[in-house]
């Protein structure tokens, strides 16, 4: 269909147009990492007393001793073909730390999305159809409150009342608890995984595991996604249309939810875009509290410890699932409002 | 003839708005029946309170508005009293409505056959594709063509009148007993709106649906309605059968509306009636100048053309000149290219081809961005259409009015500004005390004041006013239309007047131009041009104007 057709053409456009973006974060990176203080040679040394001599030659083996464009231009070379460095920390390839931690950090985000999703939808039509009644100013206390509570304490919350009073939930660290037999990995995401293998024990495991970091993460991204499904809702509830379907006798439901809501929700679409982009990266406070295996947490130790590559690896890989989150937003757009996809 | 029972009937209605600032009645006791099949006008001005009876009347009144009193009944149920899901049950089946503003009233992403689908599978138990039929079938009784292919057309893909067409669809689909059309052709082209108000008055007519017709526009209500009942600040002050109401009003509101509409036989003086007279005395009304034989024109357009960038032709070959204190008129649908036209000529877009000449000099060859450096800048001045957009919300009155002398005259602040703007807002008929006042706290004829003092505060010589009227209510359009021709004739000023609606070009322009399609139609004097049209373009143009003898004619002719 043309539809299609145009839609595909859109987002190649738009990812051709995002490249240069990503090569400038790629560039602004590296540089940002080398004015950043912290030799990494020295922390990487074997202790605080080592001789001059080790510290020169770890960073001869790391290549810092060559002029800084000649760094870029090898780190370049190297991205180029697909390597980001080894870790000084983990002793791996980047490329293979971040492929291992990225479904962990992925299958979080989005589950806290779904829920956010699900939660604030219903929360904000609600509160815009009762504009200023006692269900209007509830959803506003739950959502100013999830905005004021920082994750890391709401997490505690969390954890405190669900695993330490009520021992519902089981001891938040990691994914799985050690014991549990993985399933094979196909997607990474264990939910998927543990589905597709059948073993709906080890789900329910991982699904309990999940739950709550993923309710944290929820409970801060509400309320953005309510105020602005209220907003927009608001609006469209006002609008002509609204009063023409209402003028020709349509039902109640239809009125509310084809007409009104999916006009409302298009902002919604553009606003999830941004939430999910940002939750991913800094969703590093629930990750440390819940001893969740993500990227982020991963990208914090690196920093920390002045190991350049992993955090170069990790900003490059923000910046790519930006793109393709706003790609996704975009292909999502032209397909719920035709009036997109002319011109 | 026995009366039979009304079908609606409306006793002291009372509508009230609760705002910020207590409560406002919008509709202060109203009463009026309506017969089946018959056909009302409700006339009047903004803030009359003729939409908020119409919308009373189905209950769609906004949350603020409330019916504070009084009874509508119809077919013997009260209205007011209804619950809500009997409500929706009416909608639609017992009464419909049409909106003003036909694209923003359908549903922006959904297809225009569900959005009328929608409609009847509201009323009916029917399958989907039995709907899906019967739409078919509604849109080509509003006489879409290739309705096949418009199911699927998405309102933004229809022209205005096309989405009224959909909307009247809509509105007809479960055979409603009461239509009621609020300024359902406010905004479209003449020919359209006659088209879409045949249109509509022929489907009422064979369905023997009753319509309500809410309009500002008395010649639109004369020859569309029976019977026209008048409007002023929520009150009703004249009923009358439509032609008496024209011929001889009683009320002294509804006489001002009447002499302040434009007909064709009438000249800007008798617009106003006197005890709306501008605050300048009116200066004796000398006949324009004639411009002396081989005095060289004011402004000459040879060969415009102008193309866009995706290839379409907005202007072809488009020539003219105008005489110093000449008021020359263009006027065509929308589409036609006069705006592009006009604003090629006061220099705010760059023409693709072509001369214009200014006093005898080129101003074509200068860029539009660089043309505010020009000396001709502060000769050819602008008003624009829309009085509220075209202010700045942070500048007051006075700011607007000084904004073009210091930046073209480069007058500093100080005594002389002030007096300078002082002299034209006194001009324009603005007091003085109004000139510290933002945009927003003035009124319509106001604001327009105060575009046509700042286009003026120059002194230049041509003037473009680009639909100066097209926002303002009858009776302030008419004060306005006085003030420009006095000071056209005061300052020996040339105006290009841009305008959709005939009857005021007629009386404000000596020539007239029609456009279609961005080439000239025809061109001439401009009684003549209007009386005696010589090409179908014009004529269909004037047809579709209502004015009284015609609307007499055909009343005679339907009811005989």
């Amino acid at each position: 269909m043309t539809t299609l057709g145009a839609t595909a053409i859109r987002a190649a456009r738009r990812f051709a147009s995002s490249l240069p973006a990503l090569f400038g974060v790629l560039i602004f990176t590296f540089l940002l990492m080398r004015v950043l203080p912290g030799d990494p040679a020295v922390f990487f040394a074997s202790g605080p007393n080592s001789g001059k001599e080790e510290i020169e030659t770890i960073r001869k083996q790391m290549g810092l001793d060559k002029p800084v464009p000649q760094q870029l231009f090898l780190y370049l070379y190297d991205v180029g073909r697909g390597n980001l460095g080894r870790s000084l920390m983990t002793g791996q390839n980047v490329t293979k730390d971040l492929r291992e931690r990225l479904p962990a950090s992925l299958e979080l985000t989005f589950s806290a999305l779904l829920i956010a999703l699900v939660l604030a939808i219903p929360l904000g039509v609600l509160a815009a159809l009762k504009p200023g009644s006692l269900v209007d100013h509830g959803v506003r206390l739950f959502c100013a409150l999830g905005v004021c509570v920082p994750t890391f304490v709401s997490g505690l919350l969390l954890i405190y009342i669900f695993y330490y009073l009520f021992g519902v939930s089981p001891d938040p660290t990691g994914r799985v608890d050690i014991f549990t037999t993985l399933p094979p990995a196909h997607t990474g995401f264990l939910l998927i995984d543990f589905a597709l293998a059948g073993d709906f024990d080890g789900w329910w495991a991982a699904f309990k595991q999940l739950i709550l970091p993923a309710c944290t993460m929820a409970l801060f991204v509400i309320a953005p996604l309510a105020r602005i499904t209220r907003a927009s809702m608001l609006a469209s509830l006002g609008s002509d249309f609204v009063r023409t379907a209402r003028s020709v006798g349509l039902s109640w439901w239809r009125i509310i939810v084809t007409y009104a809501l999916r006009n409302a929700i298009l902002p919604v679409i553009t606003i999830a875009g941004i939430v999910f982009s940002t939750m991913l990266g800094a969703n590093v406070l629930v990750e440390k509290v819940f001893s969740w295996p993500g990227v982020a947490s991963y990208a914090l130790d690196a920093l920390l410890s002045s190991d350049y590559a992993p955090v170069q690896g990790f900003v490059l890989l923000m910046a790519s699932v930006f793109v393709i989150v706003n790609l996704v937003v975009d292909v999502l757009y032209g397909i719920a409002d035709p009036r997109i996809s002319i011109g | 003839m026995t009366t039979p029972k009304p079908l609606l009937d409306i006793e002291n209605l009372q509508v009230t708005f609760s705002t910020r600032r207590g409560p406002v009645e919008a509709v202060r006791g109203i009463s009026l029946s309506l017969a089946e099949g018959e056909t009302l006008g409700i006339v009047g001005e903004s803030g009359s309170g003729k939409s908020v009876t119409g919308f009373a009347m189905t209950r769609l009144l906004d949350a603020s508005g409330k019916i504070s009193g009084g009874r509508i009944s119809f077919r013997d149920r009260d209205i007011t009293k209804m619950t809500s899901a009997s409500l929706r049950e009416m909608h639609g089946s017992a009464m419909a409505m049409i909106f003003q503003n036909p694209r923003g009233a359908l549903n922006p992403i959904r297809a225009i056959g569900q959005q009328i689908a929608d409609a009847i599978l509201a009323h009916r138990k029917i399958s989907a594709s039995e709907a899906r039929a019967e739409s078919l079938e509604l849109l080509r009784a509003v006489k879409i063509r290739d309705p096949e292919k418009r199911m699927n057309a998405y309102p933004h893909e229809l022209s205005g009148g096309m989405c009224q067409r959909v909307m009247i669809a809509m509105a007809i689909s479960s055979n409603p007993a009461l239509l009621i059309a609020d300024e359902p052709t406010t905004g479209l082209d003449v020919t359209t709106q006659k088209v879409v108000m045949d249109l509509l008055a022929s489907i009422a007519a064979e369905r023997g649906m009753a319509t309500i017709l809410i309009t500002h526009d008395l010649g639109l209500a004369a020859r569309y309605c029976r019977r026209v009942v008048v409007m002023e600040q929520g009150r009703l002050v004249e009923e009358a059968d439509a032609l008496t109401l024209f011929r001889s009003p009683q009320h002294p509101y509804t006489k001002r509306l009447v002499a302040a509409s434009p007909t064709a036989t009438s000249r800007v003086e008798d617009l106003v009636t006197d005890d709306e007279k501008l605050l300048v005395p009116a200066v004796p009304l000398a006949p324009p100048p004639k411009p002396a034989h081989g005095t060289p024109p004011l402004l000459e357009v040879l060969d415009l053309v102008k193309r866009f960038d995706d290839g379409t032709v907005g202007v072809e070959n488009f020539s003219m000149a105008i005489a110093p204190g000449e008021s020359v008129g263009l006027v065509g649908e929308s589409g036609s290219g006069k705006s592009t036209t006009s604003r090629m000529i006061c220099r705010l877009l760059d023409q693709t081809e072509g001369v214009i000449n200014f006093n005898g000099q080129s101003i074509s060859h200068i860029p539009a961005r660089e043309f505010h450096q020009a000396p001709q800048r502060r000769e050819i001045q602008i008003v624009f259409q829309d009085p509220n957009d075209s202010l700045n919300p942070r500048f007051n009155a006075f700011d607007c009015i000084a904004h073009p002398l210091i930046r073209l005259l480069g007058m500093r602040n100080g005594a002389a500004l002030r007096r300078r703007v002082g002299e034209c807002a006194h001009r324009v008929g603005l007091p003085a005390n109004l000139l510290e006042r933002f945009p927003h706290q003035l009124s319509g004829g106001q604001k327009a004041r105060i575009g046509i003092a700042r286009a003026i505060a120059c002194r230049p010589k041509l003037l473009v006013l680009d639909e100066p009227t097209a926002a303002l209510d009858v009776s302030v359009q008419a004060v306005v239309l006085q003030l420009l021709d006095r000071l056209r004739r005061e300052d020996n000023l040339a105006f290009l007047f841009v305008s959709h609606d005939l009857n005021v070009v007629r009386m404000m322009c000596q020539r007239t131009i029609v456009l279609r399609n961005g080439a000239i139609v025809e061109e001439g004097e401009s009684h003549q041009l209007f009386d005696s049209p010589k090409t179908d373009y014009t004529r269909e143009l004037v047809d579709a104007v209502p004015h009284i003898e015609m609307i007499a004619a055909e009343k005679m002719a339907a009811g005989a």
